[in-house]
């Protein structure tokens, strides 16, 4: 009886640590070491300016003297750079810090708006459906047969081609968030769309026609909450994804600039300097970039699992 | 039948079309193809000379059937910052990138295949679950990180093979193949291993899934109540019921092999059709990377239209549905 007691008691908190979700988070170490780590790399991520030893992105502060200094374990390392410096006198670990930093706020922004748009031409495609709906999903299937780097890349060079006076620093983030989005967008569109597609069909959506309500405001207070689950699965997976790209297209050397590194940025720096034996500056951004999207991944997985009941 | 093949054809034209109309919107819409091709000392008659004779006065739509006469006879225009013509360009870095997908594809098949029949009929083994995390891993690495970490093991630490370049080739009419020379096929191994690795885990996954599937069907019940031995069972019934996804699946991902070697033709310095696109992206080059979306786009298209094809020359069902519809 005193289960009873404590469960009638409940707040959101209690709640959650009583929910099903939770408790198959409990019964992976796997994936609580990984939402851990994930955690972790916000945390460093978001107070990187109160965490890191010195600004990578403040060129003043940096001396060319400190240039390619090893790993303070190494011969000739200093105890100043805990794993050693690139060739700007970059401290590594600060910039990897700021790196990340970058590299989840691109992340982060990227799913946000490819979510926002997907989300919102699916539930329009699957609301009203006819010839918009026929509309978006052709351009969706055409989308899709192509990999979402070749448009990443595509869009950002016909965005620099469009607009040559805007300088690279100031740009580059909302390029890449601009080629990103308009890449990712599809998944949640058909995800969307299916789910709008049954729902509609519900008493609920039937009772708030009945009663008067407008489309717009039947899709966004009635229909869309019913159709958030698959969403957040999509997302969380989307992330790790959405590095990835930001990674490569900036290793590519269209993306973020080296006087602003992400961690794609850095690891470009660094392979120049992987044949005369600089191994640190490409390794350890490398490093940090594979566990950041393997933890992020991992979460998804689990995620994917835990929010479907079939597999429960 | 007839029918679902001709919507079928009709569909891939309109995508082609839709294509072509965006490459033609990019070379003729984003930046000033005249602009580009001038000198400051030019004169304004002279600018407009130029403009008559590219045909860009002419109405827009007249432009584009040009646009699409040309592309049909493979003629892109002329690179802004090479002065050559694109055609040529991309023949010549062709056969490099073709024979890089080749090698990958084969790579990804020969490994991926015994791997995933393995880890699909002794899925409790230690080496099956060493293999599975392996393929996870072979996910969540970026392509390209993957390519650096092979050069820093092969080539710097061991210095056993290239990092850069395609070593020798050797010329047959138009081709110039890597194959045939030592070095060549060494520069071949890092590239392939980079770009199959993806390919390869995937058919690892599709081929235990299958396995794991097929194995539990009454034919395979049957067989061993024959007294068939192991390998009959497991490679003449089990592993040819599981070839047919992963056929299908290998020939879409063609086309993403083709892109993805952007990647890793920039890791290893490649003197492939991707490095050109991405200094064409870097350098605001229009006409190559209209000509490329041109390409790739065609190609998927193909791919796309022939595995249907191929799917409803091989499963009845989708005949069935295919008229029905």
């Amino acid at each position: 009886m005193e289960d009873k007691n404590i469960k009638e008691e409940t707040n959101w908190f209690a709640r959650a640590i009583d929910s099903d979700i939770f408790y198959s988070f409990t019964r992976s170490k796997l994936v609580m070491v990984a939402a851990f780590v994930t955690f972790a790399y916000f945390f460093i991520a978001l107070f990187a300016p109160i965490l890191a030893t010195q600004n990578p992105f403040d060129l003043g502060s940096l001396d060319l003297m400190d240039g390619l200094t090893p790993p303070a374990w190494q011969e000739g390392g200093s105890s100043k750079f805990l794993i050693g410096t690139d060739d700007q006198g970059r401290d590594l670990l600060s910039a990897i810090m700021y790196g990340s930093r970058i590299s989840l706020a691109v992340g982060f922004t990227s799913v946000f708006c490819a979510a926002l748009l997907g989300i919102s031409l699916g539930l329009i495609s699957g609301y009203f459906g006819g010839f918009i709906d026929t509309l978006i999903m052709r351009i969706a299937d055409i989308q899709l047969t192509f990999p979402s780097i070749l448009i990443a890349l595509l869009i950002d060079g016909t965005v620099s081609a469009l607009f040559p006076e805007v300088r690279r620093e100031d740009s580059a983030f909302w390029v890449l968030v601009l080629a990103i989005s308009l890449s990712f967008w599809v998944q949640y569109a058909r995800t969307v769309r299916s789910s709008v597609l049954v729902e509609k069909e519900r008493e609920y959506v039937q009772a708030a026609k009945l009663i008067g309500l407008r489309p717009f405001i039947i899709m966004l207070r009635h229909v869309l909450p019913n159709v958030l689950g698959p969403v957040l699965v999509i997302a969380t997976i989307n992330l790790a994804l959405a590095i990835i790209t930001e990674a490569t297209l900036s290793f590519l050397g269209v993306g973020i600039p080296v006087t602003q590194p992400s961690l794609g940025t850095l690891i470009r720096i660094g392979q120049d300097f992987l044949f005369s034996g600089e191994w640190w500056i490409t390794i350890f951004p490398g490093v940090a970039l594979a566990i950041i999207v393997l933890s992020v991944n991992l979460v998804g997985d689990w995620l994917r699992d835990a929010l479907n009941p079939k597999l429960r | 039948m007839l029918a679902f093949m001709i919507r079928r054809i009709i569909q891939s034209i309109i995508v082609m079309f839709v294509v072509a109309l965006i490459s033609f919107l990019l070379f003729r819409f984003v930046g000033d193809p005249v602009n580009q091709m001038v000198g400051i000392e030019t004169t304004p008659e002279q600018r407009e000379a130029l403009r008559d004779k590219l045909g860009l006065n002419d109405p827009v739509i007249m432009q584009f059937f040009g646009f699409i006469k040309g592309a049909a006879q493979f003629d892109f225009g002329v690179s802004y910052q090479f002065k050559r013509p694109v055609a040529q360009m991309i023949a010549e870095r062709a056969p490099a990138t073709l024979e890089l997908s080749l090698m990958s594809a084969i790579f990804a098949l020969l490994v991926g295949i015994p791997m995933g029949v393995y880890t699909g009929l002794k899925r409790n083994s230690i080496l099956s679950k060493f293999f599975l995390t392996v393929s996870l891993v072979g996910i969540s690495l970026p392509t390209f990180l993957i390519g650096i970490l092979l050069i820093y093991i092969f080539a710097v630490q061991l210095q056993v093979l290239p990092s850069f370049g395609r070593g020798e080739v050797v010329d047959i009419g138009f081709w110039s193949t890597g194959l045939l020379t030592v070095s060549g096929l060494k520069a071949l191994i890092l590239p392939s291993i980079t770009l199959g690795l993806f390919q390869m885990t995937l058919i690892m996954r599709l081929v235990r899934a299958e396995m794991l599937e097929v194995m539990r069907t009454d034919y395979i019940k049957f067989a061993r109540a024959r007294g068939l031995s192991r390998t009959a069972i497991n490679f003449g019934h089990a592993l040819k019921n599981t070839l047919v996804p992963v056929i299908t699946i290998t020939g879409l991902q063609l086309g993403s092999v083709i892109a993805f070697a952007i990647i890793t033709e920039t890791v290893f310095s490649w003197p492939g059709m991707g490095l050109l696109f991405l200094h064409s992206v870097q350098n605001v080059d229009i006409p190559i990377m209209a000509a490329y979306l041109m390409l790739i786009g065609f190609l998927f298209v193909m791919i796309n239209l022939i595995v249907d094809l191929l799917y409803v020359a091989v499963d009845p069902r989708i005949r069935v549905s295919g008229v029905s519809q």
